[in-house]
């Protein structure tokens, strides 16, 4: 089958799991820009305790691999659950997508928003605190409007990385593009057709993010 | 030292700052309201430390600094309220590059509640004209040379209305063109009769406009009297050692 037949073919089918990759994206990566900001808060605070629960949970996701985690939340933590609390405990495979994809992403984004911080020359806060303004006011409009340009590209990095990553989430059973892509693949064995259009969707969803990306960056740098 | 007979307006008392080393080993201070000081000496010596912790942005790790009577050094000291009559100009400026060059002035007071957004506006303007850089309102910081943002600078710790002004090798970072521009400001600033101390490595200046002058060195005032006492007649070895090196 040529190409341009299976994309005929496929498309709605394809699109369909697109629809649910971008899907679980995008609402994964804003619950995990709250949740980049809480734990670059607890990793900068003065507080110990916090900061040891951030390092913990970046540690955590650090150092273990996405496909691991999406097992444990899906399969792994219902069965701890229920052993526990002697209930039946479930999960959806949607929600347990959405949990694995936002805590990797959410210490990620910690990690780029605290470096971000700290890239903010420290003269700026001196200035700014000599002036009188608190430690809060200093962050509010001095430091953060500085930091937000400069994690700008990395930010956007890691939300293509997640795009990518949610792929993993297949092997839980996420109907996601891979898995259209396979259900297509095991009905018509159109094996090179098939996954050459899945690249292609990704290459085309992936250009328009880094071009938004680049015009936003342009207009910040003026 | 007081001439009026009111207390000091900054107090220092055996002010010491370990960091990995001891870099101040007991300062001790006094400086009067209106008065001009000059503080000289060998880099690493401590004075931009010693400067730093006039505004508690050093927080001294042991004596004691009053500023109108006031103990800053104190725990339950409110730095925040304190640093508003202090201004605080840097060697490398520290402007806020997402702020234009009159919202930089601005923002401190109309933030702070100190002043309304549109008086704030016009103190801006007003400081702007007093530094001559008026037509740079809507500039960026970026757009302007080294000269014109300290000179900004300047402005925008003023805006605060301080009555204590702090200057941390304020001409280091320039083009040597641009001292004369910013020393200018400084000198219009000391006639006007404002409170300051100056760290520097002009000695012309010093001489010009200081009241008294500190020669501190290994983190002492090992040296300290009026600009002819201290320029002229310097009776410390590690003062004349230093001087012959830089005048």
């Amino acid at each position: 089958m040529n190409l341009l037949g299976v994309l005929q073919d496929a498309y709605p089918t394809l699109l369909k799991g697109l629809f649910t990759t971008v899907e679980v994206t995008v609402i994964s990566l804003l619950i995990a820009a709250v949740l980049g900001i809480i734990t670059c808060l607890f990793r900068i605070s003065r507080i110990p305790p916090l900061r040891w629960i951030a390092r913990f949970y970046i540690w955590l996701i650090r150092g273990t691999p996405m496909l691991v985690q999406a097992m444990y939340i899906y399969l792994a933590l219902p069965q701890l659950l229920q052993m526990i609390t002697g209930s039946n405990v479930k999960i959806s495979i949607f929600a347990a997508s959405i949990a694995t994809l936002s805590l990797n992403a959410g210490a990620y984004m910690s990690e780029i928003f605290r470096g971000a911080i700290e890239a903010v020359p420290k003269g700026q806060t001196e200035a700014a605190r000599s002036l009188g303004l608190s430690y809060g006011q200093t962050m509010r409009k001095v430091v953060l409007p500085q930091a937000v340009k400069i994690c700008l590209p990395s930010l956007v990095n890691q939300c293509i990385i997640t795009l990518k990553d949610s792929t993993i989430l297949y092997a839980i059973g996420l109907a996601e593009i891979m898995y259209y892509g396979k259900v297509y693949v095991g009905r018509t064995f159109a094996v090179f057709g098939t996954y050459t259009w899945i690249a292609v969707f990704f290459l085309v969803v992936i250009s328009i993010l880094s071009f938004i990306s680049r015009k936003i960056e342009n207009r910040l740098k003026k | 030292m007081s001439v009026t007979g009111t207390e000091p307006k900054i107090i220092v008392k055996d002010l010491r700052k370990n960091f990995e080393m001891e870099v101040l080993k007991g300062i001790n201070a006094e400086i009067d309201k209106g008065e001009v000081v000059c503080v000289i000496g060998p880099s690493g010596s401590g004075k931009s430390t010693f400067l730093r912790c006039l505004n508690a942005l050093e927080e001294a790790s042991g004596g004691q600094i009053f500023v109108d009577g006031e103990e800053i050094t104190a725990k339950k000291a409110d730095v925040n309220r304190i640093r508003r009559h202090i201004g605080m100009v840097f060697q490398s400026f520290n402007l806020f590059p997402n702020m234009t060059v009159k919202q930089n002035i601005a923002m401190a007071p109309s933030l702070l509640k100190i002043k309304s957004k549109e008086e704030a506006d016009a103190r801006a303007m007003e400081l702007l004209e007093r530094v001559n850089l008026s037509e740079k309102a809507d500039a960026k910081p970026a757009d302007l040379s080294g000269g014109q943002q300290q000179r900004v600078a300047i402005a925008r710790a003023l805006a605060m209305d301080p009555d204590i002004m702090l200057f941390d090798e304020p001409t280091s970072a320039l083009d040597p063109e641009m001292v004369g521009e910013v020393l200018q400001v400084m000198k219009e600033l000391a006639e006007a009769g404002m409170t300051m101390v100056v760290v520097t490595h002009e000695m012309g200046f010093a001489r010009d406009v200081a009241d008294r002058i500190f020669f501190v060195d290994e983190g002492i005032i090992m040296e300290e009297g009026t600009p002819e006492e201290v320029f002229d007649h310097p009776q410390n070895p590690r003062t004349q050692s230093f001087l012959s090196k830089v005048l």
